[in-house]
């Protein structure tokens, strides 16, 4: 592991509760580790499950998906339908051999600035011990496995004679 | 789209980027300067500078400026949160003549300066913040806001002092009020005071005269002993269902003669009257109290025989000669239409069995203060005497505050009001008993309009004030003086020892809580609570009456505790705030609504249950998705589950989104 390693975790918050949790955590001063990068969605319904493996797919060491309490939703119960995909996300990501801690979901509601700061510092720590995921670089590598794997196998082809 | 409009997509990405300082604010912790250098390094951006308050009329007309002398298109600005300044900067970028919704917000502050200290690490984040920002504002589009009409009228939830005010401003201002209130009458805890404080002058003489215009007004529907139980639609369209309890009397007959009630089979009361703090005991055909408006009886079904299936003879119907006495009667439902929802549905007072330490519910006389402002009241249980429960006048009586408040193990917070009128209910007990007055205090607090100097006259009228939190109070005597009475157990604080005073009364100063059904409300009505319970505002300094729903307001103790003179403030702030959206006349709706692009859609339906709105349905002639854009609040819930990548939501598409998250996971 490389040293002062910053995990990157992209975060999707939903406008209302996580999103403004931050804000609140913001406008209280509480400090946590810079090491989200947050993309402001209207709800957590809106998150595709495609932006959770295109986030791992180009770096990120984890993924936070933020939204409103149950219930509490904005727009009546998209953070339910976020719940039903996030469940089958992480069955998904654990096959790919993520390790579950680098997806996480949390109902934060507005008013959780010190909530928001704990996962946050969490989540980090918890990063930091699995180390980068570099999935972009493991990628290369595979393809390049691959590659090499077929390319030997049509050698021996051709050397057997077949 | 405005043909003189620039940025119709078409053309070369030209960015402005714009990063703000917030004096030190941004600047103290984010190197701003190395991050626009940065910026400008990436392509299409055309200028990327930094300003020390871009929020400001210069910072604005420098960008304006410079959309103007680069040529811009799109425009990013790095600076506080968008749900702070996002309208300013749209406002800006479209005084440059670019559509409005060709501008991103970078957080930097709330979500940047304000919660890290390493500089550098801050500044890497900004700049990868920037980075997504530039990266999704070149797939920005074109939109317009839709406007829609505000129907003219107003849904006002509770009839407290805060719910009374907002309906009678709203009123006198031309628009049609509907105010629902739960209670038989209104008045809310503001009709059971005695006095107020600090003047002095009495609650029923200041209330009852805008009860009784509430009741009178051509502008207001008085819906009491109703509950809102359904609401739909967004601002200025709002449908609600309102449901009207039987109270079992013709509102229409009734006139309020009482006598229904003189003719009760019950000579006495049998069942605990609720408006006298279960002091004192009503019949089960009642009227809350004396001025209560609607001046309109009710038949309890708990305490009425006849309607729990007893033989009874009816007196109280054959008494009315007007036959407004239906027994048949059924709940019903009313539905209106509003542009505009004031929630005013007050506090519950901290229940006092939850300090077991003070016993109340174990020693007789032990009250609450809500209790002892019926008991000092002319008009309440016992005439204005007060007296103990066997019938003497206490001697001496210890007032204990913060009862619920400012308590780790209760409510953390400060309830605002009990310091001032325990104050109030000292100085009302003194004048009717001329008891020795004992306040067990932490701290007084008397912030307002002349409450400091209602505090010294308290002093100088000779009430003791021992500061310490009182630990218990107990009967058992180790002195004869004691025998019979309850001690105060206390550490004096200002002498350190602990003290033991003997008193005959013991009023509990009991802190104001968020209602039982709050969250139920909050759901019902779409808006947050602050962890406590109490209902959020949007902003707690510069929007305190706003709500993160558009077209639904906060007015009184249901925002927070608060004493009469503010909720009233606060209830004119609300009303003010309801009619600016009536009087303008249109709402601009939001454009970030969904729609289906047919030809991709394959007609699979999966969208369809997934909106909470209905606003998608299906178009069986062509076999697709359509989604209405009126009905669409724009969660992108369907966006996310459209296998077909059919579904676009406006300013959350997902090229817009796939760029952000790409441009924000690349370090630079």
């Amino acid at each position: 592991m490389p040293e002062n390693f910053e995990p990157k975790i992209l975060a999707f918050f939903c406008n209302w509760c996580t999103y403004t949790a931050a804000d609140l955590a913001g406008v209280s001063r509480m400090k946590y580790e810079p090491t989200t990068r947050v993309v402001r969605v209207m709800c957590s319904g809106r998150v595709d499950p495609q932006f959770v493996l295109d986030a791992f797919a180009h770096g990120a060491d984890g993924v936070l998906i933020g939204g409103c309490h149950p219930g509490d939703c904005h727009y009546v119960e998209g953070n339910y339908k976020l719940l039903r995909r996030f469940r089958m996300l992480r069955r998904l990501v654990a096959s790919l051999g993520i390790e579950p801690e680098r997806l996480r979901m949390e109902w934060i509601s507005a008013s959780e600035g010190e909530r928001l700061q704990k996962v946050v510092n969490e989540m980090t720590a918890q990063i930091k011990l699995l180390g980068p995921l570099e999935l972009p670089e493991r990628f290369r590598e595979w393809d390049t496995e691959l590659h090499e794997e077929t390319f030997d196998k049509e050698r021996e082809v051709v050397a057997s004679g077949q | 789209m405005d043909d003189k409009t620039i940025g119709n997509g078409s053309e070369e990405v030209r960015i402005g980027f714009f990063i703000c300082h917030c004096g030190s604010n941004i600047a103290g912790t984010i190197d701003v300067e190395a991050v626009a250098d940065y910026v400008r390094t990436l392509p299409n951006v055309v200028v990327s500078s930094d300003y020390k308050y871009t929020c400001s009329v210069a910072g604005q007309d420098m960008i304006v400026e410079d959309i103007l002398k680069y040529k811009l298109n799109r425009v990013v600005v790095a600076a506080c949160s968008p749900l702070l300044h996002e309208k300013t900067f749209r406002a800006a970028t479209q005084r440059g003549g670019i559509n409005p919704f060709f501008f991103h917000m970078v957080n930097i502050r709330e979500h940047g300066s304000w919660v890290h200290q390493d500089r550098a690490l801050a500044t890497q984040k900004a700049m990868d913040m920037a980075r997504g920002a530039i990266a999704r504002v070149k797939f920005h589009k074109a939109l317009e806001k839709r406007r829609e009409p505000v129907r003219q009228s107003v849904l006002v939830v509770g009839g407290g002092i805060a719910g009374i005010h907002a309906a009678l401003t709203m009123a006198n201002a031309g628009k049609k009020v509907y105010l629902v209130e739960r209670e038989p009458t209104i008045g809310g805890h503001m009709a059971m005071f005695d006095k107020t404080f600090p003047t002095l002058d009495c609650a029923a003489c200041i209330l009852t005269p805008k009860m009784s215009e509430v009741g009178s007004h051509p502008n207001i529907v008085l819906w009491s002993y109703s509950e809102v139980t359904e609401i739909k639609g967004y601002v200025g369209n709002y449908d609600v269902t309102v449901k009207r309890k039987p109270r079992y009397i013709k509102e229409d007959l009734c006139v309020g003669c009482l006598d229904c009630i003189d003719h009760c089979v019950f000579k006495t009361g049998n069942t605990d009257d609720e408006f006298n703090q279960n002091l004192s005991k009503r019949k089960p055909v009642y009227i809350p109290f004396a001025q209560a408006v609607p001046r309109l009886v009710a038949i309890d079904p708990a305490a009425c025989t006849h309607l729990n299936g007893g033989k009874c003879e009816q007196s109280c119907a054959t008494a009315c000669d007007r036959q407004a006495i239906d027994f048949e009667q059924k709940e019903t439902f009313e539905h209106i239409g509003v542009g505009a929802v004031i929630v005013a549905t007050g506090f519950k007072p901290f229940d006092a069995h939850r300090k077991p330490l003070y016993g109340y519910g174990r020693f007789p006389d032990v009250y609450t203060a809500l209790e002892v402002e019926r008991l000092v009241c002319s008009s309440g249980p016992t005439g204005g005497d007060v007296v103990l429960k066997d019938g003497s006048k206490p001697k001496s009586v210890g007032i204990i505050h913060c009862v619920g408040s400012r308590d780790h193990q209760t409510n953390r917070w400060c309830s605002r009001v009990c310091c001032m009128y325990s104050l109030k209910l000292a100085h009302l007990l003194k004048e009717h008993t001329d008891a020795e007055i004992y306040n067990f205090y932490i701290d007084i607090r008397t912030p307002g309009k002349g409450y400091e100097e209602f505090y010294e006259r308290l002093q100088e009228e000779g009430n003791h004030f021992i500061r310490g939190r009182v630990g218990d109070i107990t009967d058992v005597p180790i002195i004869p003086e004691e025998e019979g009475r309850m001690i105060v157990r206390v550490e004096d604080s200002l002498a350190g020892f602990v003290r033991r005073i003997p008193v005959d009364m013991v009023v509990l100063a009991t802190g104001l809580e968020p209602r039982e059904d709050a969250s139920e409300i909050r759901r019902r009505f779409n808006i947050s609570c602050s962890s406590e319970g109490f209902f959020l505002e949007r902003h707690p300094k510069l929007a305190p009456v706003s709500t993160t729903t558009d077209g639904v307001f906060l007015a009184g103790c249901c925002q927070g505790p608060k004493d009469i003179p503010d909720t009233v403030a606060q209830a004119g702030a609300a009303a003010a705030e309801s009619l600016v959206l009536l009087d303008v006349g249109y709402v601009e709706m939001e454009p970030m609504t969904a729609f289906v692009t047919e030809k991709y859609c394959s007609g699979c339906k999966t969208c369809l249950p997934l909106c909470p709105f209905s606003a998608i349905s299906r178009d069986e002639e062509k076999g697709v998705a359509v989604i209405n854009p009126v009905l669409c609040k724009g969660c992108g819930t369907c966006v996310a589950a459209c296998p077909s990548g059919a579904i676009t939501q406006n300013l959350f598409e997902d090229r817009q989104i796939f760029a952000e998250i790409e441009e924000l996971l690349v370090h630079a």
